[in-house]
């Protein structure tokens, strides 16, 4: 659906995007993850038509954005982090404009607009003055402007930034509701966002993309180590004569707990689901019962964190997180 | 288009602009026109001349919101994303400013033949009335497009007023000011220097390219110094005399003095096609360089 070719964006002598490419497919909901300055809001813009490009390709639906301007930007709905509202106008004016800006045919447009304010659950405010609207009220009037002419790709920048927690949560729930009917993409510099919306997640820092995948998948690539915590009814001895040799397996520490039970951290470079079974069928061999098996996985965060504290030069920004997992496996 | 200029006329409208412009105009129409026309000549058109120089509040006034607030709020996003041509979103506005424009001109139209039918200081010519009167509305649409630039020029409204009452200021005085040169070549050669500095400012600042700005106008003023070197005859009086061609007011008086000047409305509509070729160009610089 989106294709970005080698994008560079440089304001000056300062490179805000550096040589991106990534494919977006259609019909998911896309994470565009972050620090804050890492090229998101540039990218965005790129992506909506709104600002061009120093050098490199951007497609939308087949369509150059910087040939085929207008094609291109007729399958985008875009939110900016600041929704552009027209704060003198009720909701249904202002989407009523939006609307026959985008090109909608007037005989289409009652049922546009009808959809737009339901899906958005802007109905009861639809006569207000938009600058009488909360926060979160103007930010779904901004996500109804942006589903206006039924575009195939929606463009969120920042969707839940200043909202209260009540407002994010109705906001997540209105983007996981837009990706059943569109591709869309979000920006944020919030990973438990990222993490409860989107399908997959793109990952930017110093403007150059670092990772792409499924936020599973990122955090199984970039951790290379899973943890497990045991619970089991015997000595810590067994525990570690048990599992020690066991294959894929690095590192064993066992601890005596409360009545008599055995707390046990293994550290396993073996991250596939059937490990649980090794490790459960290790401890039943011995005849050691086994009261709690828990799996930790490295989470997104440490990825993120990660970057966001890298402060070195763009170019190193793609080793970063290759560096981070070898730390991570010597000091398992 | 249609979206746009309706948007842009409810915002004029709905706003208190739009009436304030509405209510100068007229204040001061029914004004000249009651000092002229009531207890005087039945010249309407001296009602006009005299108007000319209200342009001064009222275009800054009618032009300094339309593209700056857009800025200021951010909502010219909005504007960039839509699938519309950019010539398209700047001519939406555009006409809807010189609806409004035009909205107190065609009350005052009514002026002659309400003055005709008053009698009460001999018949109105109404040919030259309402030739003048277009003039008025060809000299406003120019004065709105040159507003209209500034406006894309400033992301602060109260600059881009301020902004546009200078312009509208030196324009107005443009022919008085070109008497006050010199007309000795060299004088015109240094008037020219610093037009090319004063330009190369302002090329500064719309393209944020000191460069570019810098080279271009040591290029400017290297073909005007050549220029003297080879025709310095040719430079007595020049500056005055461009000056002159530029003083956008002025091309209004033929209309008051009963002459429907069609070289002016082509020169009018020439300056106003320009800038609104340069408000695109400004528009678009900022979908390059924002």
């Amino acid at each position: 659906m989106i294709e970005v070719s080698h994008l560079t964006k440089r304001y000056g002598s300062r490179v805000a995007v550096e040589d991106l490419t990534f494919t977006v497919d259609k019909g998911v909901v896309w994470g565009f993850l972050g620090p804050n300055g890492a090229g998101k809001s540039t990218t965005m813009n790129i992506l909506a038509g709104c600002l061009a490009a120093t050098e490199g390709r951007v497609a939308i639906g087949g369509h150059d954005i910087f040939e085929e301007p207008l094609a291109a930007r007729r399958q985008v709905g875009y939110l900016p982090e600041q929704p552009p509202l027209y704060m003198g106008m009720t909701v249904r004016e202002y989407l009523s404009f939006v609307a026959r800006a985008k090109g909608v045919a007037v005989r289409d447009l009652d049922d546009q607009l009808d959809h737009a304010m339901a899906v958005t659950g802007v109905e009861e405010v639809a006569d207000r003055l938009i600058r009488n609207l909360s926060k979160g009220f103007r930010q779904r009037v901004g996500v109804a402007q942006a589903i206006l002419g039924d575009p195939e790709v929606i463009i969120l920048d920042e969707p839940t930034v200043g909202l209260d927690p009540l407002q994010i949560v109705e906001i997540r729930k209105l983007i996981r509701a837009l990706g059943r009917d569109h591709t869309v993409i979000l920006s944020s510099h919030i990973l438990s966002e990222v993490q409860a919306v989107c399908d997959r997640v793109l990952m930017i820092h110093h403007g150059r993309l670092v990772a792409s995948g499924t936020p599973e998948e990122l955090e199984q690539r970039f951790s290379g180590q899973v943890t497990y915590k045991i619970t089991a009814k015997a000595m810590p001895m067994e525990v570690r004569q048990a599992l020690e040799y066991l294959p894929g397996v690095t590192s064993v520490t066992a601890e005596m707990g409360a009545e008599g039970r055995t707390e046990a951290v293994i550290a396993a470079s073996d991250t596939g689901p059937d490990m649980d079974e090794k490790l459960s069928f290790a401890l039943s061999d011995r005849r050691i019962p086994v009261l709690r098996l828990e799996r930790e996985q490295t989470s997104l965060e440490d990825v993120f964190l990660a970057l966001a504290q890298e402060d070195g030069p763009a170019s190193e920004a793609e080793d970063t997180p290759r560096h981070k997992r070898r730390g991570r496996g010597e000091s398992a | 288009m249609t979206a746009i200029y309706e948007r842009e006329l409810d915002s004029q409208l709905n706003g208190l602009t739009g009436y304030v412009y509405g209510a100068i105009m007229l204040l001061f129409a029914g004004i000249y026109v009651m000092a002229f026309n009531l207890e005087g000549s039945p010249d309407f058109t001296s009602v006009l001349y005299s108007m000319k120089w209200i342009a001064l509040i009222t275009i800054p006034l009618l032009t300094m919101r339309s593209i700056a607030e857009e800025r200021h709020q951010k909502t010219d996003q909005l504007l960039y994303s839509l699938p519309l041509g950019m010539t398209r979103i700047v001519m939406g506005k555009y006409l809807a400013l010189v609806t409004v424009m035009a909205m107190p001109l065609a009350v005052m139209a009514l002026y002659p033949l309400a003055l005709n039918a008053a009698a009460t200081a001999g018949h109105v010519a109404l040919k030259s009335a309402y030739g003048a009167l277009a003039g008025y509305f060809f000299l406003g649409m120019t004065l709105t497009a040159i507003g209209l630039f500034i406006s894309s020029l400033m992301e602060n409204v109260g600059l881009a007023a301020g902004a546009c009452f200078l312009v509208m200021l030196v324009l107005h005085f443009l022919t008085p000011l070109a008497r006050f040169i010199s007309s000795s070549g060299a004088a015109s050669l240094i008037a020219f220097g610093v037009a090319a500095v004063l330009f190369g400012l302002i090329l500064w600042r719309a393209t944020k390219n000191g460069l570019f700005a810098l080279v271009l106008t040591l290029v400017l003023a290297a073909a005007l110094g050549v220029c003297y070197a080879l025709w310095p005859d040719s430079f007595s009086g020049l500056f005055a005399q461009v000056l002159e061609q530029l003083a956008v007011f002025d091309r209004f008086d033929n209309f008051t003095y009963d002459i429907f000047d069609i070289r002016s409305i082509v020169y009018f509509l020439s300056v106003t096609g320009v800038f609104l070729f340069l408000t695109v160009q400004a528009m678009e610089r900022r979908r390059w360089a924002a």
